[in-house]
């Protein structure tokens, strides 16, 4: 039987607006299947996102959705996530919304641990504003704004988030489509801040720019460049050129969680 | 019984007046002259079970703000001039999803960085204008340690009432300096709640305003599910691109807050009854004001004072009528000349209309008011 | 009193003047239950630079809540003197350490020199609490609020175990400033 995605989607707000071929509908599937795992209370679940392609998904999820401004998802986040701890917080959104613009609410938000699951879907690109490029465009490729090559050197998201003290990363591709939804579940029942990097591709903006000639063709790439971390440790560095590790990248279970971290501020000022 | 008293700055009156309306969160990022407001929130927060964060930078700090108030607590940031044109996108944004929250602006000089330690009130047009696009604003601008805890939950109960962001706008003199207070009792002092979905949650459109100007706001949380964002959106919540629905909500939106004037205006007059001078000032000014129009009464000369303590929306009618019955107003405030743009508006030149400034980071003091009325007479 | 007392406190920062013009203001207002108004201006410096403070006191509402013409001025140090004793009314009251300003402002008011450093160094042991002394002198001096509430007002400022030696810089402050007095 066919799984069920329409109990979690808001009446009437389909079509979504992603183009043929957009990865961004694989990881938001993805996210309903982790949400219905872990049995959230949706009423309970707030799902924040800034702006840009991805950070439309909670429009069309039946939840507590908060469509912000450009960046600052994980700020409005910890503002919910501390006004009320006891709400699931998930934040969602593109490369260059969550490490251009908001790259500072995004680091500071790992490095607090407060108890959240990004989900940052990074197709290398800026899409809706019509393909320029982002922090995570790779070297030389072609942007509508780096037309002679991108100059730009790259972040490595999950790097950054370990970097930063998140203390559960994980990374993925719109090509896997089941690991999506089993890190996902992962990074909500961690307590703590769960990064959920999912390579994903914008056929539109990025592969016509750079010689994809088919959405098949990104997805083969991003099937060929993925390597699962336990895959990884048997390869060379020469085998490893050119490809991303996949899986959970980084797991601390020791770090305090920021908002147990402020319980204990309210019972010190409280006097217990 | 007496009433508790104590000697608190301009910053702890507003930390203390905050309390007291029922905040349960602030959000904020150090900047002079405004760190008490926080430094005081942080310790009495948690005694109640508040939170006080300090986040990573002014925008992050007015985000936590309407990201907590959404969940149902009464927030609040504190800020200066630099931080509030940090926080501008999110004022704006605040305005178009209508999220209560309170914005304190302790105000120093500048441009830019300024002069951290010195009073200004260079940001009043920035109260109004400075975030982008068409939207209604509120600020009060209150001249004592006392009308600061006061005006600070008034601007909570403004932001619950009309579900929009209320900035309380005081200069560094007024924030720092020391004055007696008199804690009010509770119950003394009107505190505002949020109004509760009339509906239950099958029927709730968060921008339903078939029963009101301002729909009730539901809490992330509850039992309530709804879509929030910063698009222009039909009365769901989701966005839309209609022209009808747009033009509608844009204008419900300033409407709410011009047709309720009446309920959002104050002010307060001295002597102005039979004045051929009135000045015109606010908030650490309108002490020099006073001051100047006492010694210039015992010269013989009919000087009065107009203090609005709700700047914006603008105190037009008044300021018009005393247009028509003086000879003249002395606009006195620390900036090169802000507010008497407004007042030049209304008074349609029924009067003449000055300017007196100062921005050299020194108080506007009584002197040179008195100087500008005897100049103008 | 008249209806409108201003003073000036001023020194490098970090020497506690702040601080005294807080206790005073108290002491006005909330033991006395006049109006008072403390206020100060600074600059980036958490120590050195110069600072000042101001009270006004008043039997009634204060309106300009800084000095416009000072009855009383203190100044701790040479910067201090130079930068903020100016402004002191007719017959007013300049107290200046004699250790440190050298070169005493010349106007129309009244110099007093107490050496309020050394006092607090060498007959209390402890040069922190030169802002006492210096408060103690200024109410002894000009009797802007009485001897007792000036001396609870610093009593309530300081933990337990430094109110003994508070005292002692109050009162050495207070009587030097009515020996000047008189």
């Amino acid at each position: 039987m066919a799984y069920d995605y329409e109990k979690s989607i808001r009446p009437g707000k389909l079509p979504h607006i992603w183009c043929p071929g957009c990865g961004h509908g694989i990881v938001m599937k993805g996210l309903i299947r982790a949400m219905d795992t872990c049995e959230l209370d949706r009423k309970n679940t707030a799902i924040v996102s800034g702006i840009g392609c991805a950070s439309r998904l909670p429009g069309y999820l039946d939840a507590c959705t908060l469509h912000t401004a450009h960046g600052r998802a994980a700020a409005f986040a910890t503002g919910v996530k501390m006004a009320k701890p006891e709400m699931n917080v998930i934040c969602c959104g593109g490369d260059g919304d969550g490490t251009a613009i908001g790259g500072n609410h995004f680091i500071h938000a790992c490095r607090r641990n407060i108890d959240m699951t990004y989900v940052l879907m990074n197709n290398y690109i800026y899409g809706m504003t019509g393909g320029q490029f982002s922090p995570c465009t790779p070297t030389g490729d072609l942007a509508s704004t780096t037309p002679y090559g991108n100059p730009d050197p790259i972040f490595d998201i999950s790097k950054l988030a370990i970097g930063a003290g998140a203390t559960f990363v994980a990374r993925t591709t719109a090509a896997h489509p089941r690991e999506i939804d089993k890190l996902i579940v992962k990074g909500i029942q961690h307590k703590g801040m769960a990064i959920i990097e999912v390579i994903d591709d914008c056929p539109t903006t990025y592969g016509r720019r750079n010689k994809f000639r088919s959405v098949i063709d990104m997805m083969k790439r991003l099937k060929a460049e993925a390597v699962p971390i336990k895959a990884a440790a048997k390869m060379t560095a020469e085998q490893l050129e050119g490809k991303f590790l996949t899986g959970v990248l980084f797991e601390d279970t020791e770090k305090p969680e920021y908002t147990a971290q402020y319980a204990n501020v309210i019972k010190k000022a409280q006097g217990a | 019984m007496a009433k508790k008293v104590a000697l608190l700055q301009g910053n702890e009156a507003c930390a203390q007046g905050a309390l007291y309306a029922g905040c349960t969160f602030f959000g904020g990022y150090p900047i002079t002259p405004s760190t008490e407001v926080a430094e005081v929130l942080s310790v009495e927060l948690p005694k109640i079970g508040g939170k006080f964060i300090q986040m990573e930078d002014e925008i992050a700090a007015m985000a936590s703000v309407i990201g907590a108030s959404l969940t149902g607590a009464k927030a609040i940031t504190a800020t200066s001039g630099p931080g509030v044109s940090l926080k501008q996108e999110l004022i704006g944004y605040a305005c178009i999803a209508e999220v209560p929250c309170v914005i304190i602006n302790v105000m120093r000089g500048g441009p830019s960085t300024g002069m951290p330690t010195g009073p200004g009130q260079s940001d009043v047009m920035q109260a109004m204008w400075g975030t982008h696009g068409d939207h209604a604003a509120i600020a009060l601008v209150p001249d004592s340690c006392q009308e600061i805890f006061s005006e600070t939950v008034r601007a909570f109960n403004l932001a619950e009432k009309y579900r929009m962001p209320v900035q309380v706008l005081y200069d560094e003199i007024v924030g720092h300096m020391r004055e007696r207070i008199e804690f009010p009792e509770p119950g003394e002092l009107e505190v505002f709640d949020r109004e509760a979905p009339g509906v239950g949650p099958e029927d709730y459109k968060p921008y339903d305003s078939t029963k009101g100007q301002v729909p009730p706001l539901a809490a992330f949380g509850s039992e309530y599910k709804y879509h929030v964002t910063g698009l222009n959106k039909a009365d769901d919540g989701f966005p839309t691109t209609k022209a009808s629905l747009v033009d509608a909500e844009e204008r419900r939106q300033i409407d709410k807050v011009l047709d309720n004037i009446a309920d959002i205006e104050s002010y307060e007059e001295y002597l102005t009854e039979d004045a051929d001078v009135v000045i015109w000032a606010y908030g650490s000014t309108s002490r020099s004001a006073r001051y100047a129009v006492n010694e210039l009464r015992k010269e013989g000369i009919k000087a009065g004072l107009f203090r609005p303590i709700t700047l914006w929306p603008f105190p037009e009618k008044r300021t018009a009528e005393l247009a028509k019955q003086a000879k003249a107003i002395v606009v006195a405030e620390m900036n090169l000349g802000q507010m008497v743009l407004e007042v030049e508006r209304v008074a349609k030149g029924n009067c003449v209309v000055v300017h007196e400034g100062r921005v050299d980071g020194d108080p506007l003091n009584p002197g040179q008011i008195m100087t500008k009325v005897k100049e103008v007479l | 009193m008249a209806e409108r007392y201003e003073l000036r406190f001023s020194g490098a920062g970090g020497q506690g003047l702040i601080t005294a013009g807080i206790i005073l203001a108290e002491a006005a207002s909330i033991i006395e239950g006049k109006h008072a108004v403390q206020s100060q201006s600074y600059g980036p410096e958490a120590r050195g630079g110069a600072s000042k403070s101001e009270v006004i006191i008043s039997d009634a509402p204060i309106d300009y809540p800084k000095a416009t013409i000072v009855d009383a001025c203190l100044a701790m140090t040479q910067e201090a003197a130079d930068k903020y004793a100016n402004g002191i009314k007719k017959g007013g009251l300049l107290l200046i350490d004699s250790d440190f300003v050298q070169n005493a402002p010349e106007g129309d008011f009244i110099v007093h020199r107490v050496p309020i450093m050394r006092m607090a160094k060498e007959d209390i042991g402890r040069e922190i609490v030169a802002n006492v002394v210096a408060l103690g002198a200024v109410i002894g001096l000009t009797g802007v609020v009485a001897r007792e509430t000036g001396e609870e007002a610093v009593l309530r400022k300081v933990p337990a175990a430094f109110k003994d030696l508070n005292k002692k810089a109050y009162s050495m402050g207070y009587e030097k400033g009515k020996e000047l007095a008189e």
